[in-house]
């Protein structure tokens, strides 16, 4: 694979690299290179403070979930040291599988160990001994690089028994998924460790009470734990100095579609599309017009470019309609048909859909069928109507988040483009073609 | 159950897989991870030699198999063609791509052509977005902004037995 990892280069827009600090300036598949950049350092440090003392830093900090949904990272660590076990576990979420992220790949592919490193502070803040990184099978590089730099952690004792001579022991796995979207979903994710089907359980309990083999577990974000390392050294007060009062920190956003510049970068919290588009990405490709974007992955919105000025962070969903979620932001020109976009995105839904539970699994497979006989001038008014009600029905009834999403991107494609959908119902004509 | 001698080199390396890793707990997908690495495939022989040694139910091993995208319970062509469908390379016109592949071979989507070099998947995002559209031939090989012009040239790569 040809790595797409780069030294940074000139941005028009000033980058803040916390979790992509490492990548492309250390060879990942040498420890210590790591190690002279501060690696291991929190660790010793962490070492040092009390578990207590760790879990008070990152609620501090306020760090977030990075896998999309925001959830405060130090009260999930809280509950899992609160809730009482003889086993506990740390699992990592590598399963990246939002079409048009690709952020934790190469995070994990250009620093690994900084992931490694966030993984034992956790087991130490919570108290677990045993970690899983869950990866998704393709991302090849990833896992060679992850398994190069785990085999070295244990050889320089970081992992293992007796770390640093703290008297404290924490081993780590690597488990490869086997192409499921739905196993990104925690508890889906955790039946797939546990050799099963990615079903996902009913929550709650959620994991830091029941999670694998049923014990108290902490599961993350690789981008999330990414961040654990330099919070513990710089401290919380300096997270806190970057981003959003609500959203502290960086996010790192993969900007995709018809842009100049296609690539990864990492920001503070609170930088709008705009900003991202153009001073990052040059702009919309051959001097088309942007037609939209969609933000968060494909469980996220469309946004016309009357909202491209809007401030991303965990609130801008509820404040103005916008997703976050896991950073995405794919540049749609003018060239593209709303009810094609609308038909591909609901037939990834359709395919992935686990089949578990009937809103999401009929759902999906009925907003395909309206989609497409819309793409062939066949529906009518009451299609669409009915495809509205599909969206809001399989949100309100799915069993997991993957059922419960898919009325974002529907109704927002619906809501912001509706001329453009009755046109190929009235008017039986599609302006792209 | 007869076995040609290279099946029997193969069940034997997976046994030897299975025995170091028996008694860790959930280790089902990691094995059948390693049987389609040998077989290139999970014929239903396989799944249940797999099922005895594990000594887990064959509904179960069935179970676990066709939820998972992976695996293949149809053998698939030498060179396995996945062409990105998510969404960043669908706007880049990755259908097109995948036609022109299908075209090129002469088959459906998930046929083997005749030759047993090829087959052709549709997949979904790979990781690869800012190369939108993106090809991965085998493991390891991607290529980045296809085109369909670059299709017959990305094919004969691999007819001359080839990798790049
Ligand atoms: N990164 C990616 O590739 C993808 C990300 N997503 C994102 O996933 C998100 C949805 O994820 P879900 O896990 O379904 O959301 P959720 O809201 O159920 O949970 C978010 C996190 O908070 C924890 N949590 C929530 N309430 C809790 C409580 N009372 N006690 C302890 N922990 C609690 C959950 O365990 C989970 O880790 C979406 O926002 C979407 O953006 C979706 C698809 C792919
Ligand atoms: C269908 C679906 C797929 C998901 N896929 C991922 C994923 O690939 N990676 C991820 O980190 N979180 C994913 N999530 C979110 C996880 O369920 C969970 O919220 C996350 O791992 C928690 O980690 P965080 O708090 O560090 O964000 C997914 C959620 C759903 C509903
Ligand atoms: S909402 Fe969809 S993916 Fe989630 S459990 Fe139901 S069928 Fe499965
Ligand atoms: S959408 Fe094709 S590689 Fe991500």
């Amino acid at each position: 694979q040809k790595s797409d990892i780069k030294a940074p280069e000139k941005f028009a827009l000033k980058e803040t690299r916390i979790v992509t600090r490492n990548i492309g300036v250390i060879d990942p598949r040498n420890i210590d290179e790591y190690i002279a950049r501060d690696g291991y350092f929190a660790l010793s440090k962490a070492l040092k403070m009390t578990p207590e003392e760790v879990i008070k830093e990152i609620k501090d900090s306020g760090l977030r979930g990075r896998g999309g949904a925001g959830f405060p990272t130090g009260l999930k660590w809280e509950f899992t040291a609160k809730t009482k076990a003889d086993q506990k576990y740390i699992v990592c979420n590598a399963d990246e599988g939002e079409p048009g992220t690709f952020k934790d790949r190469l995070i994990m592919e250009g620093d690994p160990h900084s992931v490694i490193e966030a993984m034992i502070i956790a087991g130490y803040a919570v108290g677990a001994t045993k970690g899983y990184i869950y990866i998704r099978g393709e991302y090849y590089n990833s896992v060679e690089n992850l398994k190069k730099a785990i085999k070295d952690a244990y050889e320089y004792g970081f992992l293992g028994e007796d770390i640093l001579g703290s008297g404290f022991n924490f081993d780590l796995t690597v488990r490869l998924g086997a192409g499921a979207y739905v196993c990104g979903e925690e508890t889906a994710l955790l039946e797939s460790i546990e050799g099963k089907s990615g079903r996902p359980r009913l929550k709650p309990p959620y994991p830091p009470q029941s999670g694998l083999f049923g014990k108290p577990t902490v599961i993350n974000n690789v981008e999330t734990l990414a961040n654990v390392p330099q919070i513990i050294l710089n401290g919380a007060q300096w997270f806190r100095s970057i981003g959003t009062p609500n959203s502290p920190g960086t996010k790192v956003f993969c900007l995709v579609g018809d842009v100049n510049r296609r690539g990864m970068v990492e920001l503070p919290m609170g930088v709008t599309v705009r900003e991202v588009l153009y001073g990052f990405g040059g702009g919309v490709k051959g001097g088309r017009e942007l037609k939209m974007v969609q933000t968060g992955g494909l469980a996220g919105t469309f946004i016309g470019p009357d909202k491209l000025d809007v401030p991303l962070d965990y609130d801008s969903m509820k404040n103005y309609g916008v997703s976050l979620g896991s950073g995405v932001i794919l540049a749609i020109d003018d060239s593209h048909c709303v009810v094609d976009i609308a038909l591909n995105t609901m037939e990834f839904f359709r395919h992935e859909s686990c089949g578990k539970c009937t809103p999401c699994r009929e759902g999906t497979r009925l907003a395909c069928e309206i989609l497409e006989k819309m793409t062939k001038f066949e529906a009518t008014m009451d299609d669409l109507k009915y495809l509205e009600q599909i969206a809001i029905l399989s949100a309100d009834a799915s069993f997991c988040g993957l059922g419960q999403s898919i009325n974002v991107p529907l109704l927002s494609l619906i809501n912001n483009f509706k001329e453009e959908f009755i046109q190929h119902i009235k008017d039986k004509y599609c302006k792209v073609g | 159950m007869a076995v040609c001698e290279k099946h029997k080199e193969l069940y034997e390396e997976l046994d030897a897989y299975i025995d170091q890793v028996k008694d860790k707990p959930g280790i089902l997908i990691g094995v059948l991870h390693k049987a389609q690495e040998l077989f290139g495939w999970l014929p239903q022989e396989v799944q249940e030699h797999v099922a005895e040694r594990l000594g887990v139910p064959i509904s179960e091993v069935y179970g676990v198999v066709t939820f998972y995208n992976f695996f293949a319970t149809k053998p698939k062509g030498k060179n396995q063609i996945k062409v990105c469908l998510g969404t960043a390379c669908y706007v880049k016109g990755a259908d097109r791509v995948m036609e022109r592949f299908l075209e090129e071979l002469g088959v459906k989507a998930e046929e083997v052509t005749e030759d047993g070099l090829f087959s052709v998947h549709p997949v979904r995002c790979l990781g690869a977005c800012s190369m939108a559209p993106v090809v991965l031939v085998g493991e390891k090989d991607f290529y980045g902004k296809v085109t369909p012009d670059m299709v017959s040239k990305i094919i004969a790569a691999y007819r001359r037995g080839g990798s790049q």
